[in-house]
């Protein structure tokens, strides 16, 4: 078996035994459009509209899109387009609370008897991958022939330092995910559901284990403690030993991956109707005064959460959505919690400092910290000499983004940055060879 | 508030850094300077010194001469500078050294680009340069002259390989001499046992990686073998550990991967194996990494890692 790089990052999980609890409904939420990866909601109401609490406010435009719910009773105070700054661009529907969080009177517990039905519900439920990269689930279990599926892992591996949302989930909602893996196994008639736990976990592990030993085809897996076991292709090869090859899917290796805040959402939804409209956040940070889980409307403002915790401290310099390997920095506190956000880490000057770049010793670590076996530096100097063809070659395409490179450079390297815009080179090279291919063609 | 400073993950980094690194690598030739001190006496700490400073004050003073930013302090020249003085002889005027200084910084570091864009480790190539430009000097092999007196054959001063290639063999130094390094050589690389102490120090702090070392030992072991020379003597004769265990893993001109860093040993044994047995010099380490240092970009395209799940490019 190949043994697949990775660091050890710090775990810093110190909110672990704080169970969350509920933020003070804030007087405005911000739902944007799109939370999820692919086609953005459509809004369907407008500024004035009343709105209550797991209501639609914005459809799915698509098969690979998902729909949005309020997450607070109010009034609709405007739909607008949102500060692009961090991507989230096209339309966001901004609610003034009226505090009641009243539930919408059309939600009612949607009927489930087949795969189809079941799929639907998912459909309905508003969820994406919770575990921070927000795919829509349903696009993720709609598979063409799912008897070629024998495995669902459930992913509670949650490898990002400092995040203890999931493990909160796995202590708080063993039910539901117990609930969550017989649902699975009644729909979608996969024969293995398997939980993926770090050993830095234990308690999380014992709660599983007590009824995954009872039930047929179920089973915790405890993964080693290292950065990131919770990455899709790493898990997946961790637990069934299966590579998925370059361009495909978890599904042609015969594998779904959920997230286990992602599974519990669903079982919510299916037992009450009631969509996602709420997040268990992990607030923490050196900034922040009390660190602890906390769950919030979708949509509130990262301030509303760090208000909740004690305020901040000191000079905050840095605020992330999400941990520290992966997270994004968030260019104010007015940033809202998304569907897929289960941290909002907030730091000092101090500990927000960027190191300073010095210039590479090529000395390997970034090569062999790599879990997707990638040659970093080479992307970096490829970049630097803008030769799209040689970031081809060292298969840019297959780099997950999860910073171990980066992380282990002595030279401190910004190796991500530079590969983000590796791979927007290595597309607009690919997009012009295209236009230049079908030109010529044109032409002839 | 102030502003929020919006950057691209990760957030996070390791401790390590370039100057730990190197500072990790001058703990680790400690033993060996120490046992160069004890062997040849007080000379070679005065060489050993000498290059240390020189090195980076070469390097400031060109960053400095053409506005570029100063960066000796990140200790990659004082290493430099105690891996050339362990490759001169203890007698060396220091002019000359200085000479060698200068060849390894300006020349082969700065004037391509500094640190991380040399193609050569420079201190082999500054060796190179001044056994072409001093020979005499640089095979006036002084022997002994510390604690343990004019022990070897101090007047022709041979070193066990130019005794080997001399046809000398009776007048060998015995298995525990060459061990502890009391023999003719270049002030740094004769002690075995210091020189490895300080590979083992390296390994532990994960500096460096077993690949090259292993590779490089191994193959001159082998081959000296093959051919019907003592191996064991093959392999703590002339600069081999040292260049083993310091110049071989030297990241800038070697591989990154595994697999190539066993490629870069075993070509670098290949060739110092043939250079003693055929060539006119009676050491070939210093030529065969600077062979291989050549060959490092061709070795690392052909060794590239494969990455995880990829298809075949
Ligand atoms: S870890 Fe940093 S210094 Fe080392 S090879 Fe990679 S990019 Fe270069
Ligand atoms: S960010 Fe990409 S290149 Fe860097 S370690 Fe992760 S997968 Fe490898």
């Amino acid at each position: 078996m190949r043994k697949l790089g990775g660091v050890r990052a710090p775990h810093r999980k110190g909110t672990a035994a704080s169970a969350p609890e509920r933020i003070p409904i804030p007087p405005e939420v911000r739902l944007p459009m799109s939370m999820h990866i692919g086609a953005p909601a459509k809004p369907v109401v407008k500024a004035g509209d009343a709105v209550k609490v797991g209501q639609l406010i914005g459809e799915a435009s698509g098969f690979v899109s998902s729909p949005v719910h309020a997450s607070v009773s109010g009034k609709v105070k405007r739909v607008d387009e949102y500060d692009a700054v961090t991507g989230l661009g096209a339309l966001s529907v901004v609610i003034e609370s009226d505090g009641e969080q009243t539930p919408h009177d059309g939600l009612r517990a949607p009927e489930v008897n087949d795969m189809k039905s079941f799929l639907g519900a998912v459909r309905e439920s508003g969820v994406v991958g919770l575990g921070g990269a927000g795919f829509p689930t349903a696009v993720k279990l709609t598979v063409k022939d799912i008897s070629a599926v024998d495995y669902i892992l459930i992913n509670g591996a949650e490898c990002e330092p400092y995040i203890t949302s999931d493990t909160r989930t796995m202590l708080d909602e063993t039910e539901l995910l117990e609930e969550g893996a017989l649902l699975l196994g009644k729909y979608l008639g996969v024969k293995n559901i398997v939980f993926g736990v770090e050993s830095n976990k234990p308690e999380p592990i014992s709660r599983l284990a007590e009824f995954t030993s009872r039930r047929d085809g179920m089973e915790v897996r405890t993964l080693p403690a290292m950065y990131p076991q919770g990455g899709e292709k790493v898990l997946i090869y961790q637990i069934t030993g299966r590579r998925v090859p370059e361009g495909k899917l978890p599904l042609d290796v015969g594998v779904v991956v959920l997230n286990c805040t992602t599974l519990t959402a669903i079982v919510k939804y299916i037992k009450t109707g009631m969509p996602l409209v709420s997040k268990c956040v992990t607030v923490d940070g050196s900034a922040v005064v009390k660190p602890g889980n906390v769950v919030a409307p979708i949509g509130a403002p990262l301030s509303s959460l760090f208000e909740f915790c004690g305020g901040l401290k000191g000079d905050v310099k840095k605020v992330l959505m999400g941990g520290p390997m992966m997270g994004i920095a968030a260019p104010s506190l007015d940033m809202p919690v998304l569907k897929a956000t289960n941290a909002a880490l907030a730091f000092s000057e101090k500990d927000a400092r960027l190191p300073e770049e010095t210039p590479c010793i090529r000395c390997g670590r970034c090569v062999s910290h790599c879990p997707m076996g990638l040659m970093p530096l080479e992307f970096e100097r490829a970049y630097r000499l803008k030769k799209p063809e040689l970031l081809e070659r060292y298969k840019v395409n297959l780099c997950m983004e999860c910073g171990c490179c980066a992380y282990s450079c002595p030279a401190k390297r910004m190796l991500v940055q530079y590969i983000k815009l590796s791979k927007i080179m290595l597309r607009e090279r690919q997009a012009a060879d295209k236009a230049a291919a079908e030109r010529k063609e044109a032409a002839v | 508030m102030n502003e929020l400073l919006v950057s691209v993950s990760p957030h996070i980094r390791d401790g390590a850094t370039t100057r730990g690194i190197m500072r990790d690598v001058i703990i680790a030739l400690a033993p060996a300077a120490a046992a160069s001190v004890i062997i040849f006496g007080a000379r070679a700490a005065l060489v050993v010194a000498f290059c240390a400073v020189a090195c980076p004050l070469l390097e400031a003073a060109y960053e400095k001469a053409l506005g570029r930013k100063a960066t000796a302090g990140d200790l990659s020249a004082c290493v430099t500078g105690v891996l050339l003085a362990f490759n001169l002889p203890v007698g060396i005027p220091l002019w000359k050294a200085f000479v060698g200084c200068a060849a390894a910084i300006i020349l082969v570091k700065q004037l391509f680009g500094g640190l991380g864009k040399n193609f050569a480790n420079p201190a082999i190539t500054a060796r190179i340069v001044m056994l072409l430009a001093f020979p005499a000097a640089m095979a006036a092999w002084a022997c002994g002259g510390g604690l343990f007196g004019e022990t070897y054959d101090a007047v022709t001063g041979a070193t066990p390989l130019t005794m080997i290639a001399q046809g000398n063999t009776g007048a060998l130094p015995p298995l525990s001499a060459m061990l502890l390094g009391v023999r003719g050589g270049c002030l740094g690389e004769t002690s075995a046992v210091a020189l490895a102490l300080g590979g083992v120090y390296l390994l532990a702090r994960r500096v460096i990686t077993w690949h090259a070392p292993a590779a490089f030992i191994l193959t001159v072991f082998v081959f000296s073998a093959l051919l019907g020379r003592d191996p064991v003597y093959q392999v703590l004769s002339g600069g081999l550990l040292l260049g083993a265990i310091f110049m071989a893993t030297d990241y800038v001109t070697t591989p990154q991967t595994a697999a190539g860093r066993l490629v870069f040993g075993l070509g670098a044994g290949l060739i110092t194996v043939i250079i003693r047995a055929y060539g006119s010099y009676p050491e070939g380490v210093s030529f065969s990494i600077l062979l291989m240092n050549i060959l490092t970009p061709y070795i690392g395209r052909l060794t590239a890692k494969k990455a995880f799940g990829g298809a075949d490019a």
